[in-house]
C-alpha cells in the first residue's frame, strides 16, 4: 500500500495537515509507525497509541486507533496500566526525547526494568520543540539552546545503553533519512514480546537546527544519511575505526539488541494470577 | 504519476533535496510543485513520497 | 454475613473487591500502605491486577490507564503522594475516566506525622489539580463504612466517570473495629460505567443525550475506537479552542454531579430532631462527637451531630436548612479550619459559626470537643 492509501486508512479523517513545523520529522516517523503496523496486519481496533506531552505525543491525535494523548512523561504509566487491563492491546507511545528521558526518566526505566510488552518509539530531536529550543537530556553536549546561550554543559544520555542496562529487551536506532529501516525497527519491536524502545533520530529545524546552524531540513537529513552506519557494518568495525566513528560523531542504526529469554510481565502476571488462585 | 496535496504540503524542500532526477522545486508561494517540463523525468522512485514529513506528495504509478 | 475484626484500611481493600474493582496501582506509603499490601494478595485471587509502581504519579497514571481498558481501577495514597498525585488527577477529571483515589491523611504538610491523624486535605481534595474541575469527595467515620463507602465511590465514579475521593484520616485507616461482612460479594448493588452500544462509526465520544450528560465509555480494544486528551475537547474529544466550546466543556463537568446532587450527597443526622445546636463534623473526627453529643445532652443541651459522608460536593442545601434551625454550628475537624470556611459561606450569617480545630497530631476526646461546644452555649 502506498502512502496515500496508508493515510486515507490509518489517519482520523479531517485531522491533517498535523501541527509540525515545515521539515520536522515527526511525520515521517508517525508515518513509518502506520507502515509498521500496516505492515504487520494489524486491525486499527488491536493497536493503542498512547502519548504523552510535546510535539511529538501528538501523533496520537492523527491516528485512527485507541488513542490517548496524556500528561508530559507520563504515557507510559498510562500505557502500563492499559496493556495490564487488555494484554492483547499492541501498545505503542510515542515520546518525545524530553518526555522520555527527563520528565518521564523514572518511568522510562521500570517500564524496561518490569519488560511489559510497550512499545516505545522515541522522536528524539534533540530539543525541547513545543515550548521553542530549550535542552533535553538528550542535546549533544556543546549546543545552543534557548536555555543554553553559552552552549549546553551537560552531557546526553546514552538513550539506549541506558534502555539496555534498564531491562529493555529489543533496542533499536533509526533516522528519518532512513526510513525502510525505521519501518522495520518499529515492526520488529511491535512484534518482540516485551519492552521494546526504537530511537527514531529525527530533525528540528525549527528549534535545533536553526540555534545550531546545520542548515534546513534537508541538511539536516544528510547529516542523519551521513552519520548513521548499519548496525552490521558497526559490529565489522575493528576497535580503531569505531572509535573513529564515535569521535565523528557517528552512530549505529538497526536493532541493535534482541532478548528472548525474558519472561514478558503481563505474562508473568498471569503466572502469578495462577499462584494465587492456588495453582502452581 | 506524481500526486501533490498542497493543502498538505508546508514547503520543507526534503522531496526537491532527494529527488535523484532533480524534478521537483519549492515555488514562490512555498509549495513543492513539478519543475514545468521536467514531468516527464520522474522515475517514480518514490524518494520524495517515502521522507516527505507532510504525507503531501505520492507516486501513482503508471498503468 | 460473618462478623470480622478490619482495619479501616483492610476494610476498604474488602469494598474494593465487593466493587468489583480489578486494578490497583499504587505506591507504598504511610498510613496507606496496608491497602496496597492486602490488594497484592486479594486482587489476584479474583482475576484482578496489582501494580507496585515507580511513585505515586505512576499508580494513579497506571490506574488511569486499566480503567481507559475497561477495568475498575484505584489507587490510594497519604498526604505527600495526594500532592503528587493532583496532575494525574486533573487527567482524570477532563478526560472523564473513572478511578477511585483514597486518601488516608496524615498530619502535613511535607512529611508532617506519617503515624498521626488530621483533616489537612479537605480543601485539597476539592481544589488540588490546577483549572476548575468538580469531583465527588466520600469521607467514612469508621471501619464499617470503610467497606461500604468504598464501593459506593466506586459506584459513583463509575455513573458519574470522575474521580471519587475517599478522604480518611489515619484513625480511621488504622483503627480495628468490629464489620459484619456478607458472605457473598455477589449480592452486592454495583454499577457499571454505561458503555456504547451504538455502532462504532457512529460514536461520538463526549457525545450526551438529553438531561443524561454522562457520555458512554467504550473500552480501549473493543471496537470503539476514540481519543483521550487532556485538552480541553468537546463531544469528539478533539480541542476546538473557542470560547464556547471551553464553558460548554466546563458546564457539562459541573453539571453532570451538580444537577444530581441528590444521588451524590450523603450525611447523617444523630439527635438532631429537636437540636438547639449542632456540631459539623466528618470522617475520624466526627468519631468524638457522638460521644459529646450524648454527654451534652445529660447536662440539658440540646445537641445533635451533622455528619458529611459526601463531603464534596458540600451538603449546601442541608447545611442552610440546618442553619435556619439551630442557635449555631460548631464545626469540628482536625486542622486550623478549612471544612469551616465552606460552611461560614453557606450559611451566611444566619446563625452563628464556630470552630474547633484540632491540629495537634491526635483526635479530640468528647470531653475537650463538650468543652468547646459549651463555650459557646454558655452552659
Amino acid at each position: 500500500m502506498g502512502m496515500e492509501q496508508l493515510v486515507e486508512k490509518y489517519f482520523r479523517p479531517g485531522r491533517l495537515p498535523h501541527i509540525w513545523c515545515p521539515g520536522c520529522g515527526h511525520g515521517i516517523i508517525t508515518g513509518a509507525i502506520v507502515k509498521a503496523v500496516d505492515k504487520l496486519g494489524l486491525s486499527k481496533d488491536e493497536v493503542a497509541v498512547i502519548s504523552g506531552i510535546g510535539c511529538s505525543s501528538r501523533a496520537s491525535g492523527y491516528l485512527d486507533f485507541n488513542t490517548a494523548n496524556t500528561l508530559h512523561g507520563r504515557a507510559l504509566p498510562i500505557a502500563s496500566g492499559l496493556k495490564m487491563a487488555n494484554p492483547k492491546l499492541k501498545v505503542i507511545v510515542p515520546s518525545g526525547d524530553g518526555d522520555a528521558t527527563a520528565i518521564g526518566g523514572n518511568h522510562l526505566i521500570h517500564a524496561a526494568r518490569r519488560n511489559i510488552d510497550l512499545t516505545l518509539v522515541v522522536y528524539n530531536n534533540s530539543i525541547y520543540g513545543m515550548t521553542g529550543g530549550q535542552y533535553s537530556p538528550m542535546t549533544p553536549k556543546g549546543s545552543k539552546a534557548t536555555t543554553a546561550p553559552y552552549l549546553t554543559i551537560e552531557p546526553a544520555f546514552n538513550l539506549l545503553d541506558l534502555a539496555k542496562a534498564a531491562g529493555a529487551t529489543f533496542v533499536a536506532r533509526s533516522t528519518t533519512f532512513h526510513v525502510q529501516n525505521m519501518v522495520d525497527c518499529i515492526a520488529k519491536g511491535i512484534q518482540h514480546k516485551g519492552f521494546s524502545i526504537i530511537e527514531c533520530v529525527s530533525a528540528c529545524p525549527t528549534n535545533f537546527g536553526r540555534q545550531n546552524r546545520m542548515g534546513a531540513a534537508p541538511k539536516m537529513m544528510e547529516w542523519q544519511r551521513d552519520h548513521a552506519v548499519m548496525v552490521g557494518a558497526w559490529n565489522r568495525m575493528d576497535e580503531e575505526t569505531r572509535a573513529k566513528a564515535i569521535a565523528d560523531g557517528k552512530f549505529p542504526i538497526g536493532v541493535l539488541y534482541e532478548n528472548n529469554d525474558v519472561q514478558e510481565y503481563t505474562e508473568a502476571y498471569d503466572d502469578l494470577i495462577k499462584r494465587a488462585q492456588g495453582g502452581k | 504519476m506524481l500526486k501533490l496535496v498542497s493543502k498538505r504540503c508546508k514547503g520543507c524542500g526534503i522531496c526537491v533535496n532527494f529527488c535523484p532526477k532533480k524534478v521537483l522545486e519549492v515555488t514562490e508561494v512555498g509549495k513543492c510543485a513539478i519543475i514545468a517540463g521536467k514531468e516527464k523525468d520522474c522515475i517514480q522512485c518514490g524518494q520524495c513520497e517515502m521522507r516527505c514529513p507532510d504525507y503531501a506528495i505520492f507516486v501513482e504509478k503508471d498503468k | 454475613m460473618s462478623i470480622k475484626l478490619l482495619q479501616g484500611n483492610q476494610a476498604v481493600v474488602e469494598g474494593a473487591i465487593a466493587a468489583g474493582v480489578k486494578f490497583y496501582g499504587g505506591y507504598p506509603i504511610t498510613p496507606s500502605t496496608e491497602i496496597a499490601e492486602q490488594l497484592s494478595a486479594r486482587l489476584p485471587q479474583v482475576g484482578g491486577k496489582f501494580m507496585q509502581t515507580e511513585d505515586e504519579l505512576a499508580g494513579l497514571g497506571a490506574a488511569v490507564g486499566a480503567s481507559m481498558g475497561g477495568k475498575k481501577a484505584m489507587t490510594a495514597t497519604s498526604g505527600p503522594g495526594f500532592s503528587l498525585k493532583q496532575e494525574m488527577l486533573g487527567l482524570a477529571c477532563t478526560a472523564e475516566i473513572p478511578v477511585v483515589i483514597v486518601d488516608v491523611q496524615r498530619v502535613g504538610p511535607a512529611t508532617g506525622q506519617p503515624t498521626s491523624p488530621a483533616q489537612g486535605e479537605v480543601m485539597m481534595s476539592r481544589w488540588g489539580t490546577h483549572g476548575d474541575h468538580w469531583v465527588i469527595v466520600v469521607s467514612p467515620v469508621s471501619v464499617p463504612e470503610c467497606f461500604w463507602l468504598t464501593i459506593r465511590a466506586v459506584n459513583l465514579a463509575e455513573k458519574y466517570r470522575v474521580p471519587v475521593i475517599i478522604l480518611m484520616d489515619e484513625v480511621v485507616g488504622h483503627m480495628r473495629e468490629k464489620i459484619e461482612l456478607p458472605d457473598d460479594y455477589s449480592t452486592i448493588k454495583t454499577v457499571e460505567r454505561k458503555r456504547p452500544t451504538c455502532k462504532p462509526e457512529d460514536y461520538l465520544a463526549y457525545g450526551t443525550t438529553g438531561d443524561d450528560l454522562v457520555p458512554p465509555m467504550a473500552d480501549f480494544g473493543s471496537g470503539y475506537r476514540w481519543h483521550v486528551t487532556g485538552l480541553i475537547h468537546d463531544d469528539t474529544g478533539f480541542p476546538k479552542g473557542t470560547p464556547e466550546g471551553t464553558v460548554n466543556a466546563l458546564n457539562r463537568l459541573h453539571d453532570k454531579i451538580y444537577n444530581n446532587l441528590d444521588d451524590i450527597v450523603t450525611f447523617e443526622e444523630y439527635k438532631m430532631e429537636d437540636a438547639e445546636y449542632a456540631i459539623l463534623s466528618f470522617g475520624g473526627a466526627a468519631r468524638t462527637a457522638y460521644d459529646t453529643v450524648d454527654m451534652a445532652r445529660k447536662e440539658g443541651i440540646k445537641v445533635g451531630l451533622f455528619r458529611a459522608i459526601t463531603i464534596w460536593p458540600f451538603p449546601e442545601k442541608q447545611v442552610k436548612a440546618l442553619a435556619g434551625k439551630v442557635k449555631g454550628i460548631l464545626v469540628h475537624e482536625l486542622n486550623y479550619g478549612q471544612y469551616v470556611l465552606e460552611v461560614e459561606r453557606v450559611v451566611s450569617g444566619k446563625c452563628p459559626v464556630w470552630l474547633y480545630g484540632k491540629y495537634d497530631n491526635s483526635s479530640a476526646t468528647p470531653q475537650q470537643l463538650l468543652a468547646e461546644l459549651k463555650k459557646h452555649t454558655g452552659r
